[in-house]
C-alpha cells in the first residue's frame, strides 16, 4: 500500500513550518520531499536598511536559540571590514557567552530528542537543567533569549569575580548532570533500540551532502570551525574535536553530550584565564568598500555571513547561510528506507532551525503545483479582489 | 426491590458513578506518581491536591465542540466511544471486590468470569481500530493499523499469563482464584513471573509508554484520535481510565491474593491493591521511551510469550508435585 502523508507545515513534531512529504509503503518510507518556503523573513534586506549598529540586533533576532551565533558572526566579519581589532577581554566575554549559549543549545536538543522517541523524563530533567545555563546567561547579559552581548569592536558588559564564580559553579553541576545523560543516552535500553541504527548517513555520503556540525561529526567527519579554521580566541584554548562513527542519531547524541562536556571545559578556561583590560574599543561609524565570508561554530554546525561592505553607514549585502539550510540534503539522505516512527527522530536529530532557513515565500496553486513569486501589494490586490467575489458561506454562524 | 438494587449496581455501585470517580481519582494518582517522578508537580491547582483535575478535564471535554469529519462513517464513529464505555465498564461489574459470594454463583461472579474479562477488556483494541478506521484519517488509519498490530503482540502472554495462576487454581472463576491464594499466599510467589508479564502486557493494552505507538503525538499527530473531539473523546479517554483500574483490578485478583475480609477490608484491600498495580505502570512509563511498532511485536514473541509459556509450565509441574 503506497501512499503519503504529509508532516507538516502543522505537525505536533515540528516546533516550526516546514513541509515533508513522505510517501510510505506500509511504515516504510520511500521517498522524501522537502518543501521550504512557509515564512516570510525578509531580512537580508531589511539588513540593507539598517546601520552596521542597528544590524547586530537584526541578526540576532535571526534564530531564538543561537542567536549569539548569528550576531557573533556578523560582528565577527564587520569587524575585519573595520579593520577592528577588539581587545582580548571582550573577546573572551564574547565567547564565553557563544560557548554557554552551545550548551543551552545542546540541553533543550537532548530533551527534544528524548520527547521526540517518547521519553518524556528525559526531556523533563534535561530541561530542568538547562536552567542553571539560562540564569548563567540571564546574570550574564541580563537576558534569556537575545543577550546583546556583542558590538563592534567587542561587548556591551564585562563580569566581575562574583559572576566567574558563579560560572564555575554553574558549571561544575551542569558537568555531573551532563555525565549522567551520557549514560542515560547511550545505555537505557529503549532509548538505544529507538536510536541506534537509525537515520544511517555514511562518510563519503555527508561529505558529498556537505552536512555540517554534529550531523557531520556524528558520521565520523571531523569538521569544525573552530578547530580548522580557529577564529579569534579558540587557537589559545584546549579542547577536542567530538566525533562519532556510527552514523546514526545515536552518534549525534553522543556527539552532542560530548561536546557539551568540552564546552565545559572551555568555558572554565576562559573564566580562569580571562585577560585584565578593556572590553570594547571604538568602532568607526562606516566600513571601508570590501567584501568578506564570516564563519563561526554554531551549536548546529557551520555558521557563514556573507557581508559586502560600499563605504557607507550601512552594508550593501548580506548573506546569511544558517546551518540547519546545509543538513537539508543529508535529511533526504538520512529519512530514506527509515520507518514513519523515526521520521520525527531523524528530522530531530540535525536539530532543525527552519525559521533561520527560510528567506521568502513561495506561492503554489494546490490543484495545478505552479509556483510564482509575487509582491505584497500584488498579494493584496488578489485577496481583495478574491473576498469581493466569494460567495457568501452557508451555515458561518459563529456561536459566541 | 431486587429491580432497584440491580439498577443502583449497574449505575451507582459498582457501577457507573463508582467506575467514574474511582478511575479519576486512579488517572490523578497516575499523574501524580509520573509528574513526581519526572521531577514535575502534577496537577495542584484543581480540588486538594489537584484531586478534582481528571474529572474537571473530562467536564471541559464534553463542553467542546463536537467535529465528526465529512467522510467519517458517522453512525459508526458516534456510537464507538458509547460502546467502548459500555464494554470496560461491564467488566469492572466482574471484578470480585463486590457483590459475590462463594457458594452461590451468581450473573456477576460465576465460573469462566476470568475469560469474559479478558475478553471483555481486549473489545476495546477492536473498537478503537474500528473508531480509527472509520474516521478515514491518514494519521488514524496508521494508528489503526499500529492498534491491530500491537494486539498480536501482546494478547498472547497477557493471557497465558492470566491464565496460568486460575490452573494452579484449578478453576475459571475469579473469587474461587483469589480465595485460592487467600488459603495458600505462598504459592502467590511461584506466579512473580507471570504478574511481570501482565504487567507489562497490560502497560501495552493500555497504550501506554513504551507502548503508546497507536497515537505517538509526535510522529502521527493524534494517531487512532485525531480526528475525535468533545464528548466522543472525553469518553474514548473515560474508557481508557476505567480500563486501567479494571485491568489493575484483574492483576490484582488473579497475581496478589484478591481483595478478601467482606464489604469493607476488601474495598481496602481492593484500593491499596490496584494503586500498587497503577504505581507500577506509571513507573515503567516514566522510566522508558517509545520504542518502534516492531520492535514491540519482537519483543513480545521473542521474550514475553516464550516466558509466559514457561510460567505455564512451572505451573503446571507445580500442579502435578502438590497433587
Amino acid at each position: 500500500m503506497n501512499f503519503q502523508i504529509p508532516i507538516g507545515p502543522q505537525h505536533p513534531a515540528l516546533k516550526e513550518p516546514i513541509s515533508l512529504r513522505m510517501t510510505v509503503d506500509g511504515e516504510v518510507i520511500t521517498d522524501v520531499d522537502i518543501r521550504l518556503g512557509y515564512n516570510h523573513r525578509g531580512l537580508e534586506k531589511l539588513a540593507e536598511d539598517k546601520t552596521w549598529l542597528q544590524n547586530i540586533y537584526l541578526t540576532e533576532r535571526i534564530c531564538g536559540i543561537c542567536s549569539h551565533s548569528h550576531s557573533s558572526c556578523f560582528v565577527q566579519g564587520a569587524e575585519k571590514l573595520m579593520e577592528l581589532t577588539p581587545p582580548r577581554r571582550g573577546l573572551y566575554i564574547r565567547y564565553l557567552v557563544s560557548e554557554l549559549e552551545r550548551v543551552h543549545s545542546h540541553l533543550l536538543w537532548l530533551g527534544v530528542a528524548g520527547h521526540e522517541a517518547g521519553f518524556d523524563s528525559f526531556f523533563m530533567y534535561t530541561w530542568r537543567d538547562r536552567e542553571v545555563v539560562m540564569d548563567l546567561l540571564e546574570m550574564i547579559s541580563g537576558n534569556r533569549v537575545h543577550y546583546a552581548m556583542n558590538t563592534l569592536g567587542g561587548v556591551r558588559r564585562d563580569i566581575d569575580g562574583i559572576q566567574k564564580a558563579k560560572i564555575l559553579e554553574g558549571v561544575a553541576v551542569l558537568r555531573k548532570r551532563s555525565e549522567y545523560y551520557f549514560y542515560i543516552g547511550a545505555s537505557e535500553p529503549s532509548f538505544v533500540a529507538r536510536i541506534a541504527g537509525v537515520g544511517m548517513l555514511s562518510k563519503e555520503k555527508a561529505v558529498s551532502l556537505c552536512a555540517v556540525g554534529p550531523v557531520a561529526r556524528a558520521s565520523g567527519v571531523a569538521r569544525d570551525v573552530r578547530k580548522e579554521d580557529p577564529y579569534a580566541v579558540y587557537n589559545e584554548l584546549d579542547f577536542e574535536l567530538c566525533t562519532a562513527d556510527t552514523c546514526d542519531v545515536l552518534g549525534r547524541v553522543v556527539v552532542r553530550v560530548k561536546e557539551l562536556l568540552e564546552s565545559y571545559k572551555l568555558i572554565e578556561q576562559m573564566v580562569k584565564g580571562l585577560p585584565d583590560g578593556e572590553i570594547v574599543v571604538k568602532a568607526p561609524r562606516k566600513a571601508k568598500p570590501g567584501e568578506v565570508v564570516s564563519r563561526y561554530e554554531a551549536p548546529r554546525g557551520e555558521n557563514i555571513h556573507y557581508i559586502k561592505a560600499n563605504g557607507s553607514d550601512k552594508p550593501e549585502r548580506l548573506k546569511v547561510r544558517a546551518p540547519t539550510l546545509g543538513n537539508y540534503p543529508a535529511t533526504i539522505e538520512m529519512l530514506r528506507k527509515g520507518f514513519i516512527a523515526d521520521i520525527p527522530l531523524i528530522f530531530a536529530a540535525i536539530d532543525p532551525c527552519i525559521c533561520c532557513a527560510e528567506r521568502t515565500v513561495t506561492l503554489v496553486k494546490a490543484g495545478s503545483g505552479e509556483e510564482s513569486v509575487v509582491r505584497m501589494s500584488d498579494l493584496r490586490r488578489r485577496a481583495i479582489a478574491r473576498h469581493n467575489n466569494a460567495p457568501v458561506k452557508r451555515n458561518a454562524v459563529w456561536p459566541l | 426491590m431486587a429491580v432497584v438494587r440491580t439498577v443502583l449496581y449497574l449505575v451507582v455501585y459498582p457501577g457507573l458513578l463508582f467506575l467514574f470517580v474511582y478511575s479519576t481519582f486512579c488517572e490523578w494518582f497516575d499523574r501524580k506518581v509520573y509528574a513526581r517522578f519526572q521531577n514535575r508537580m502534577g496537577p495542584t491547582h484543581t480540588g486538594r491536591f489537584g484531586l478534582l483535575q481528571p474529572i474537571a478535564d473530562f467536564f471541559k471535554l464534553m463542553a467542546k465542540e463536537d467535529v465528526v469529519p465529512e467522510a467519517a462513517d458517522k453512525r459508526l464513529f458516534t456510537v464507538l466511544p458509547i460502546i467502548g464505555l459500555a464494554v470496560v465498564s461491564t467488566a469492572g461489574l466482574l471484578l470480585p471486590v463486590w457483590n459475590f459470594d462463594l457458594a452461590n454463583p451468581g450473573w456477576t461472579s460465576f465460573s469462566g468470569d476470568i475469560i469474559v474479562v479478558l475478553y471483555l477488556l481486549s473489545l476495546p483494541t477492536l473498537i478503537l481500530f474500528l473508531a480509527a478506521w472509520s474516521s478515514t484519517n491518514l494519521f488514524s488509519t496508521i494508528g489503526g493499523a499500529r492498534v491491530l498490530t500491537m494486539l498480536f503482540g501482546y494478547e498472547v502472554p497477557l493471557f497465558l499469563a492470566v491464565l496460568s495462576p486460575a490452573i494452579l487454581a484449578d478453576s475459571w472463576r475469579l473469587a474461587e482464584i483469589a480465595a485460592f491464594y487467600q488459603a495458600k499466599p505462598l504459592l502467590l510467589l511461584t506466579n512473580i513471573l507471570g504478574f511481570l508479564i501482565a504487567l507489562v502486557a497490560v502497560q501495552a493494552k493500555l497504550e501506554r509508554t513504551p507502548f503508546d505507538i497507536p497515537h505517538a503525538e509526535t510522529e502521527i499527530v493524534g494517531g487512532t484520535f485525531t480526528e475525535y473531539s468533545g464528548k466522543k473523546l472525553a469518553l474514548f479517554r473515560l474508557t481508557f481510565d476505567i480500563e486501567m483500574v479494571v485491568a489493575s483490578g484483574l492483576l490484582a485478583a488473579v497475581f496478589l491474593g484478591g481483595f478478601p475480609g467482606g464489604a469493607v477490608v476488601g474495598f481496602i484491600h481492593f484500593v491499596v491493591k490496584t494503586l500498587f498495580v497503577i504505581f507500577l505502570l506509571s513507573l515503567l512509563r516514566a522510566l522508558t521511551s517509545r520504542i518502534r511498532i516492531d520492535q514491540v511485536v519482537s519483543f513480545a514473541w521473542k521474550y514475553l510469550a516464550p516466558l509466559a509459556v514457561l510460567q505455564l509450565l512451572a505451573t503446571i509441574l507445580l500442579k502435578g508435585l502438590i497433587a
